[in-house]
C-alpha cells in the first residue's frame, strides 16, 4: 500500500486518521490549550476580582460557572488554573521522561552499570513520596521564591521536585525495552557494519523504545497534573490565591453539599484533559510505529 | 595459489566463561583466506563456524568470551589488538557480514534505505544523495525491482528472501574484500535459497571480493565454493578443494557427514546413514581426538592426544592419525 512519493509524515497522519479517539482527543486538547492560551482575551474577567456581592453564585450569564465564596468567577479560575496546571504537568512529564529515558537506556545497555542505576531506581522508588515532596518543597521554597519571585519559584520547584521523583517507572520500562533490543539481531548487525556504540543507542534503539515512552509519557502528564493537585491540596502547591485545578478542585470539596457544581469543574477539566493525554498517547504510539502503522 | 593471504588467522581459540561451567568453544583454529577465493566452512551445529568469524571481528560480547590467537592478519593489519575504533573502520567496510535470519537483521523501525546508506555516510564520507544514489544501485545489482521507490520502505514490508537480498547490499555497500556469510540461506525456502545462490555466484564475479560462507549444507558448498574447511568440536578437522572433499574426503567425521546427506545424483538410498552418539561440547581444551568418541575407526591413540593437520595430498589437509 504503498503510495510514490509519499512522505513520513503523511503516511503517520494516514495512520493517525484511523483512531478516531486520539482524533477526537487531539481536537479536546488543542481547544482546551487555544482556551488557556488565549483566555484572558476569550473570557476577559479577572480570575482574582472578589465581587463581594457575587458570592456563591449559581450559573448565569454573567457567570458562567457560577462564582466562589469570595465571588470570584468560576469560569476565569478555570481557564487560569488550566495554564498551570497544563504547564506543571508537561514540563514535570519531560523532566521525568528525559530522566528515565536516559536511566533506562544507559541502565539497559551498559552491563556494568546496571545494577547501580537500579538498585538507584529502586531507592527512589522506596522513597515514600509526599513526604519527601514536602521536605523538599520546606527546605528550597523560600530560596527559589526570593530568587525568581513567588510564582515562578514555585513553579521551577514543582516541576522539579514532580520531575524528580517521578521517573523511574519510565526507567524499568525502558531499560527492559532496551534489555530485550540490544539482543535483537538488528543490533548485531547494526555492528557488523562498523556502527559506534553512541549511534546504536541513538538510531537502532532508542527508536524501537518510543512507543513505551510515549505511553509513559502520557501517563506521565496525567500523574504531574494530579500530584500538583494533591501538593495545592495540602498547601505547599501554589500561593493559596493562584489558581490551579487541583487547588479550584479542592476548594470546592469544602463546598461539595451545597455547590457541587464548584468541584465539577475543575474536576472534569483534570479527568477530560488527562484521558485526552491518554487516548493521544495511544493514537501517536500505533502512527509512529511503523510495524503496527501498516497492519 | 601463491597469493599472499587476505587473512590469515593462526591458533585462533574462544571459550566462554559462565560462572560454573568454560566451554572452548574453537580451539587451536588454522586458516587462511585469500583474495577472490570461497572458503566454505561446514560442520554441525554448535562447531564453532560462526563463533570463529564473529571472533575475528570483535563481535563476541567479553566477557563471557575470551579469545586468543597467536595472529590473526587481515591485510598486514593485526585483527586483535585493533583498538575499537579501528576495528570498526574494518567492520563493514573492508570486511562485510551476512547474517543467518534476514527477518531480524533489520531494524524494524528504521527504513531500508536508511540502513543501506549507514554504512557508506559511516564508512566512506558520502553525503545523503551520493550515499542514496550508491544505495539504489545496489539494491538494482541484488535484483530488488523498482529500487528507488523501495528506498522508502519500512523492512517489513519485504519477503524474506527479499530482506536477504537488502542484507546482501548492505553488506556489499561499501565493496569490502571479505564477505563473510553466516548460514545466509538457512532461513529461507529452497527456491529463494537457489536464487540467492545464483546472485552471490554472479556478484562474485562482478565484484570479485573474497567470500567465507557458513553453512551446514553441503550442497550449497558443492556449488559455490572454492575450498572447504570441516569444522568438528571447535577444530578444523579437515580442508581440501572442493572437488577433492567430496570425491576423497578422508577423516571419518567428513565422510560421515557426507553419508549422511542423500545423493546429490537423485539415486536414492534406504537409509541416510547417521552419525551416532552426540557432538562432544567442550568443557576442558581438548586432550584427545574430539571426534574420537564417535569413530570407528578410533584406536588407543585418539583417546590420548589431539591429531594436528597434516597434509594428504595437494591443497589437503586432515587432522586424524589414521591418515
Amino acid at each position: 500500500m504503498t503510495r510514490a512519493g509519499e512522505s513520513y509524515w503523511l503516511d503517520v497522519w494516514r495512520q493517525f486518521k484511523v483512531h478516531k479517539g486520539a482524533l477526537a482527543s487531539a481536537a479536546f486538547l488543542t481547544g482546551v490549550i487555544v482556551a488557556v492560551a488565549a483566555g484572558p482575551w476569550l473570557w476577559p474577567v479577572d480570575p482574582q476580582f472578589i465581587d463581594v456581592r457575587a458570592r456563591n453564585a449559581g450559573m448565569s450569564l454573567e457567570h458562567p460557572l457560577g462564582t466562589d465564596q469570595l465571588g470570584r468567577d468560576t469560569l476565569a479560575r478555570v481557564i487560569a488554573g488550566g495554564r498551570t496546571s497544563l504547564a506543571v504537568g508537561v514540563t514535570a512529564m519531560a523532566i521525568a521522561l528525559v530522566l528515565g529515558t536516559l536511566v533506562g537506556v544507559l541502565a539497559g545497555y551498559l552491563r556494568r552499570i546496571d545494577g547501580a542505576l537500579m538498585r538507584l531506581t529502586d531507592l527512589f522508588l522506596a522513597l515514600p513520596l509526599l513526604p519527601l515532596l514536602l521536605v523538599a518543597i520546606l527546605l528550597f521554597r523560600d530560596m527559589l521564591r526570593s530568587a525568581f519571585g513567588p510564582e515562578a519559584g514555585i513553579f521551577i520547584l514543582i516541576v522539579a521536585v514532580i520531575g524528580i521523583t517521578s521517573w523511574m517507572q519510565t526507567a524499568r520500562v525502558v531499560r527492559g525495552e532496551v534489555m530485550t533490543i540490544r539482543e535483537r539481531e538488528f543490533v548485531l548487525a547494526a555492528r557488523s557494519i562498523g556502527t559506534s556504540r553512541r549511534r546504536i543507542i541513538t538510531r537502532h534503539i532508542l527508536p524501537n523504545v518510543m512507543s513505551p515512552v510515549l505511553v509513559s509519557a502520557t501517563l506521565g502528564i496525567a500523574n504531574a497534573i494530579i500530584t500538583e493537585s494533591a501538593l495545592s491540596f495540602l498547601g505547599l502547591g501554589f500561593p493559596s490565591d493562584f489558581p490551579t485545578w487541583g487547588r479550584l478542585l479542592y476548594d470546592g470539596v469544602d463546598y461539595l453539599q451545597r455547590y457541587p457544581e464548584r468541584a465539577m469543574a475543575p474536576g472534569l477539566a483534570i479527568s477530560l484533559t488527562v484521558l485526552a493525554v491518554n487516548y493521544l498517547g495511544d493514537g501517536l504510539r500505533d502512527a509512529l510505529d511503523p510495524r503496527i502503522r501498516t497492519r | 595459489m601463491n597469493r599472499e593471504p587476505l587473512l590469515e588467522v593462526r591458533d585462533l581459540s574462544v571459550s566462554f566463561h559462565s560462572r560454573d561451567a568454560v566451554v572452548h568453544a574453537v580451539n587451536r583454529v588454522n586458516f587462511v583466506l585469500h583474495p577472490g577465493e570461497v572458503l566454505g566452512v561446514v560442520g554441525e551445529s554448535g562447531s564453532g563456524k560462526t563463533v570463529t568469524m564473529m571472533a575475528l571481528l570483535g563481535l563476541l560480547p567479553s566477557p563471557p568470551a575470551r579469545i586468543s590467537a597467536e595472529a590473526v592478519r587481515f591485510d598486514g593489519q593485526k585483527l586483535l589488538s585493533l583498538p575499537p575504533d579501528r576495528l570498526r573502520a574494518i567492520r563493514g567496510h573492508r570486511i562485510g557480514f551476512i547474517f543467518q535470519d534476514p527477518m531480524t537483521s533489520l531494524n524494524p523501525v528504521l527504513t531500508v534505505g536508511y540502513q543501506i546508506m549507514e554504512p557508506m555516510r559511516h564508512h566512506l564520507g558520502l553525503t545523503r544523495v551520493q550515499a542514496r544514489d550508491r544505495a539504489v544501485e545496489l539494491l538494482d545489482l541484488v535484483g530488488i525491482p523498482d529500487a528507488a521507490r523501495r528506498l522508502n520502505d519500512w523492512p517489513h514490508r519485504f519477503s524474506g528472501g527479499m530482506r536477504q537480498r537488502v542484507m546482501i547490499a548492505l553488506a556489499l555497500a561499501c565493496d569490502p574484500q571479505v564477505l563473510v556469510a553466516d548460514e545466509p540461506t538457512t532461513a529461507l525456502d529452497v527456491t529463494i535459497q537457489a536464487q540467492i545462490l545464483e546472485l552471490v555466484r554472479s556478484l562474485r564475479e562482478k565484484v570479485g571480493m573474497a567470500i567465507i560462507w557458513i553453512t551446514h549444507d553441503l550442497g550449497v558448498i558443492a556449488g559455490l565454493a572454492d575450498r572447504v574447511m570441516v569444522m568438528y568440536a571447535g577444530q578444523i578437522v579437515e580442508q581440501a578443494g572442493v572437488g577433492t572433499l567430496f570425491e576423497a574426503a578422508s577423516h571419518p567425521y567428513t565422510r560421515a557427514l557426507l553419508g549422511s546427506v542423500p545423493d546429490a545424483g537423485g539415486v536414492r538410498r534406504d537409509r541416510l546413514m547417521a552419525i551416532t552418539g552426540q557432538a562432544a561440547v567442550l568443557y576442558r581444551p581438548p586432550e584427545a581426538c574430539p571426534f574420537h568418541s564417535r569413530c570407528d575407526e578410533a584406536v588407543a591413540r585418539c583417546r590420548e592426544e589431539v591429531p594436528k593437520r597434516h597434509s594428504c595430498g595437494e591443497e589437503h589437509d586432515v587432522a586424524c592419525f589414521r591418515r
